[in-house]
């Protein structure tokens, strides 16, 4: 029997709620109002009253409104077509829904249930299966999608039987499997699992130990992010946070792509399926498309449905990846996470903790980034979860609750400076205070060794001396004035200079420029580091200024050409020549 | 909105705020109408029988005993071709005499559209203004607010955009507008003929801040109706958006919620996005911009509304006076346009995108040299240089009484590097420069 109540308090998208029976905490729940189901979440017990968080507006809604306790939590459905989708934070198919117009308790299914799937078996009878183990295959687009034992089967099982090589849709049984008991229980190609609770079925999760190229050069040149690393990237508004994780999205190396947009911009979430499908992922040929899910829920959507859906991205990564897929989740952006939870534990009347967010905030983003990582899978093979997220901290101030729990929990920080968004330096990654722990790593260390050039780590460390060093030399010169400082002053800024507008400053909008690989990004940093390692001599501060804008103009020729084209050569040539007379 | 026959009266008030009473009731619908004392007020919180109403006209001299009855419905807005050339006040009465507008009843504040169903805006909307077209590119079916502070002309500039922009309807939606500027729109409407695509809804200074919190659910429900119904390009302009935030702030702060950054109440981001969001491309043609204002304190742009703003909005048009050209400029270095690439080069001429970049990296060579000048330091050919190009790029690009064609801007931008600059200088791509220079005349 299903536990019922009846609805005795509402405040926006908090309602009070007196239940007949027992409920859970994050319990999923309807409310009937005139026949519209309005779904909600159990947030907090209280003796008979249960406060709910709804998922939808509750215009309309009166005290006495029935209410239906459904006795799972929050869950999504997991089977092959959830690639190339557009979810709203509840895993309804945007695609499918009626109407231009939202509607208030229309929910759409996740997967085609009709749609035939050529499966093919892996397991075969009589083998001895976990959670996650592989029973089959069918082909998703381009990607081998595993048929797994679901998620929650505890313990072993054994195979009874796997269904021939055929077509079946994802809620014909597939499988027989057969548990210590000697119970029978069938398997669909479709499984449930509730979002907020993180997905296992691996064996470990060992240091991350590989790099993931992205093409953009400030991130991969100087601090890299590892495969089944976390990152994040803080910025106040105007300063390219969008713009940058476009970039990432388009150009990672990464089989899977999820993007959640999280209480954005809608138009951003249409650039991305209006755009995808026609450009093309550089690694493989295929249409972006064909390797990306969207989670949206942009900010005019119910801000309950917010904080769903950073979690049922997650979920969804952490399906692909007991594949063996290396995927790679953005959360765009998780503040706005954050200030959902701040708006319910505001009508919670619980007790604030710092500019009024819940005082668990740092441990519930911590908890998130807890789930991404790279995984060795039962049968041997790896997958991997990289997270990358974004900050918008009030204000632009770093010093802010969400931008410091989540400083805590990632592992590479990518922080958008104001100033340098200003002088339209973009992307406007600070390279000074930006870092990489990844770097550490004596295990990065070693990968980029062998897949760059050994002693690699060291010239990312000198580039970053260079930068500082140009830093404390502009302060300087501000400070005394052009004349008043030596020579060596001169030089010094402006071979951060050349650094800067070389390797740091990328046109994300230019198609050669936009995207760099490692090797070319290894070719540049040479280049430039052998210019910043000779040593001038200047007449005046003035010569200095006019040789190194030439140098740069030059630079920067190279970078918008064809890598190795003629033109390439040809800018080449030229910054040759213009050393010569140094 | 009428009082409808039978309907229960109420006259027992529990409690009493500067903008909320509380009562005992049954049967309440939460957002759902209702008349104190005769001033209209809405539902925000039922817990039990106690319902808690805003009243938006303000609580003065509300007693006790005083009246209370429910509509049974939210707020609504009759819609049709009618409200064209109409001026309403806050609950859409009119305010011009005429008489009241017959059509469907639309409930306002209603849902989002399903970002899967819009369309990615592509229609450049030019406004004359090289600040804005130039270097800030406007899209219909963005939305992006004047940043300014409150001695800057930011309602002419709005007024005349809105006027020079190719759409079918403009929706003026005035929050707390002094009666003055109240005038001033309707006389630019009036006087450039354009009266009869124009639909404003006003609140002035003189009547309760509470009121303005319907004013942009208004605007945007009869901007909907066009857009929607009709697929007709609808601008909406919204001013002030800070005093909107102020009216919500009262409101929480009323009702005894933890106030977040600067005393707004924590929801300020998602009740400043159900707003801002409704600007949309439609499938079928329709669109709905919006220009904004938002006021801004001594240029503080990280007080918690320009910064929740900037988060939602697709960009600002910064406004300041320049004390060099002695002009009103759209500051290019805190202005930005997030939609521009969606037109630059592609409905303007190929150059746009780095005529606009190398501008503006000048611009900013200029404001360094100027920060050496005022230190005292020497300045350099380069530097005196920049200094000049400065003074003419905000005269003859920056300022906000330009008046010229995007074609216009981009040549003036050429002749202005060459005037000033060697081709190294300016770092632009070969190909472009080959095409474009303009030597020193």
């Amino acid at each position: 029997m299903k536990t019922t109540g009846k609805v005795t308090g509402i405040i926006a998208n908090l309602v009070t709620v007196e239940v007949d029976g027992p409920v859970a905490q994050n319990e999923i729940c309807f409310i009937d109002l005139d026949g519209v189901e309005l779904m909600a979440e159990v947030i907090k017990v209280n003796g008979n009253k249960a406060s709910v968080q709804v998922f939808e507006s509750t215009r309309g809604l009166q005290i006495g409104d029935k209410v239906e306790f459904q006795g799972y939590m929050l869950e999504v459905t997991l089977g092959p077509g959830l690639l190339s989708s557009n979810f709203d934070g509840l895993q309804n198919n945007l695609a499918t829904m009626e109407g231009v117009f939202l509607k208030r308790g229309e929910y759409t299914k996740a997967l085609d249930e009709e749609k035939l799937w050529d499966f093919k078996p892996i397991a075969k009878a009589g083998d001895q299966v976990v959670a996650a183990d592989w029973l089959g295959e069918v082909k998703e687009g381009w990607l081998p999608h595993k048929i797994m034992v679901p998620f929650n089967f505890k313990g072993t099982y054994t195979v009874k039987n796997v269904v021939a090589a055929g077509q079946y849709n994802i809620t014909d049984t597939i499988a027989t499997l057969t548990n210590a008991e000697g119970e029978e229980v069938k398997v669909t190609m479709m499984q449930k699992w509730p979002v907020k609770v993180a997905v296992g079925g691996y064996v470990e999760k060992p240091r991350p130990f590989k790099v993931m190229e992205t093409g953009v050069r400030c991130i991969d040149t100087l601090n890299p992010i590892a495969e089944g690393g976390t990152g994040f990237i803080p910025g106040p508004f105007g300063c390219g946070k969008t713009v940058l994780q476009h970039a990432l999205a388009e150009q990672a190396d990464a089989d899977i792509i999820i993007m959640a947009a999280c209480g954005e911009r809608a138009n951003e979430v249409v650039e991305i399926f209006t755009e995808f499908p026609e450009l093309k992922d550089k690694h493989t040929g295929r249409s972006l498309m064909e390797r990306t899910i969207i989670i949206c829920n942009t900010s005019n959507m119910p801000v309950a449905a917010r904080e769903a859906s950073v979690y049922t991205a997650m979920t969804l990564g952490e399906y692909y990846r007991a594949m063996g897929m290396k995927v790679l989740l953005l959360a765009d952006s998780t503040s706005r996470w954050a200030q959902a939870l701040r708006e319910m534990s505001n009508r919670l009347e619980e007790l604030p903790g710092q500019d009024g967010f819940p005082v668990d905030l740092s441990a519930i983003i911590s908890n998130f980034y807890a789930r991404a990582g790279y995984v060795k899978l039962n049968n041997g093979q790896s997958g991997s979860i990289t997270f990358i997220g974004t900050v918008s901290p009030a204000g632009g101030n770093l010093k802010e609750p969400v931008t410091e729990s989540t400083k805590k929990a990632a592992r590479c920080f990518y922080g958008l400076s104001q100033n340098r968004a200003d002088k339209k330096r973009y992307p406007a990654v600070d390279p000074v205070d930006s870092y990489s722990k990844y770097l550490e790593y004596p295990e990065i260390i070693e990968y980029l060794d062998s897949k760059i050039e050994k002693g690699w780590v060291d010239k990312v460390t000198k580039t970053k001396y260079i930068i500082r060093r140009g830093k404390d030399a502009y302060e300087q010169i501000n400070i005394l004035g052009d004349d008043g400082v030596p020579m060596s002053y001169h030089e010094q800024y402006w071979k951060s200079e050349l650094v800067d507008f070389v390797i740091l400053q990328q046109d994300a909008f230019d198609d050669i420029d936009g995207s760099t690989p490692l090797e070319r990004q290894k070719f540049m940093l040479d280049l430039v580091l052998e210019i910043c390692d000779r040593s001038f001599k200047f007449d005046n501060f003035e010569e200095c200024t006019t040789y190194f804008k030439g140098l740069i103009n030059i630079c920067r020729q190279m970078n918008y050409s064809e890598y190795k084209s003629e033109q390439f050569e040809k800018y080449l040539g030229q910054l040759k020549e213009e050393l010569k007379h140094e | 909105m009428s009082e409808k026959a039978f309907q229960r009266i109420y006259t027992k008030l529990t409690a009493i705020t500067k903008a909320t009473v509380t009562l005992e009731a049954q049967g309440v619908a939460n957002d759902e109408l209702a008349l104190v004392a005769g001033r209209l007020a809405q539902v925000v919180k039922i817990k039990d029988n106690a319902v808690t109403l805003q009243v938006f006209g303000g609580t003065e001299d509300i007693p006790t005993n005083a009246e209370v009855t429910f509509f049974g419905e939210p707020p609504s807005l009759n819609v049709s071709d009618e409200l064209a050339g109409r001026f309403f006040n806050a609950y859409g009465e009119p305010i011009d005499g005429g008489p009241a507008v017959e059509g469907e009843k639309r409930q306002i504040g209603g849902p989002s559209v399903n970002p899967f169903k819009r369309r990615q805006p592509s229609q450049l909307i030019p406004t004359g203004i090289a600040g804005i077209d130039l270097n800030n590119t406007l899209v219909s079916g963005q939305k992006i607010p004047f940043f300014a502070d409150p001695d800057q002309p930011y309602n002419q500039v709005m007024s005349m955009v809105a006027l020079r922009a190719d759409v079918d309807k403009i929706i003026l939606g005035g929050m707390g507008l002094s009666n003055d500027d109240y005038l001033f729109f309707k006389n630019q409407f009036e006087s450039a003929g354009a009266l009869h695509k124009i639909i404003s809804f006003v609140n002035t200074t003189d009547q309760p801040p509470v009121e303005r919190l319907l004013i942009p659910d208004m605007a945007l429900t009869a901007a909907e109706y066009f857009a929607v119904d009709k697929n007709e390009k609808v601008l909406v302009l919204l001013t002030d958006m800070t005093l909107y935030a102020d009216a919500l702030s009262i409101v929480s702060n009323r009702m005894d919620q933890i106030p977040s950054k600067d005393s707004m109440p924590g929801s300020l981001y998602s009740d400043l996005a159900k707003i801002y969001e409704k600007a949309v491309q439609l499938p079928d043609g329709g669109s709905i911009t919006i220009i904004a204002v938002t006021t801004l304190n001594d240029g503080d742009i990280t007080h918690a509304i320009p910064d929740n703003t900037g988060y939602i909005t697709e960009g600002q048009l910064f406004l300041r006076a320049d004390p060099d050209s002695g002009k009103v400029i759209v500051d290019p270095f805190r202005s930005l346009s997030r939609l521009k690439q969606l037109v630059q080069n592609k409905k303007t001429r190929e150059d746009h995108s780095a005529v606009m970049n190398t501008s503006v990296r000048l611009y900013a060579d200029a404001a360094n040299a100027k920060t050496k000048l005022e230190n005292g330091f020497d300045l350099s050919d380069y530097d005196l240089r920049c200094l000049d190009y400065a003074k003419e790029y905000a005269t003859r690009l920056l300022a906000i009484d330009v008046n010229i064609s995007i074609e216009e801007m981009l040549d003036t931008g050429w002749e202005l590097f060459g005037k000033y600059f060697t081709k190294a200088e300016t770092g632009l791509k070969e190909k472009l420069i080959e095409k474009y220079w303009k030597e020193k005349a």
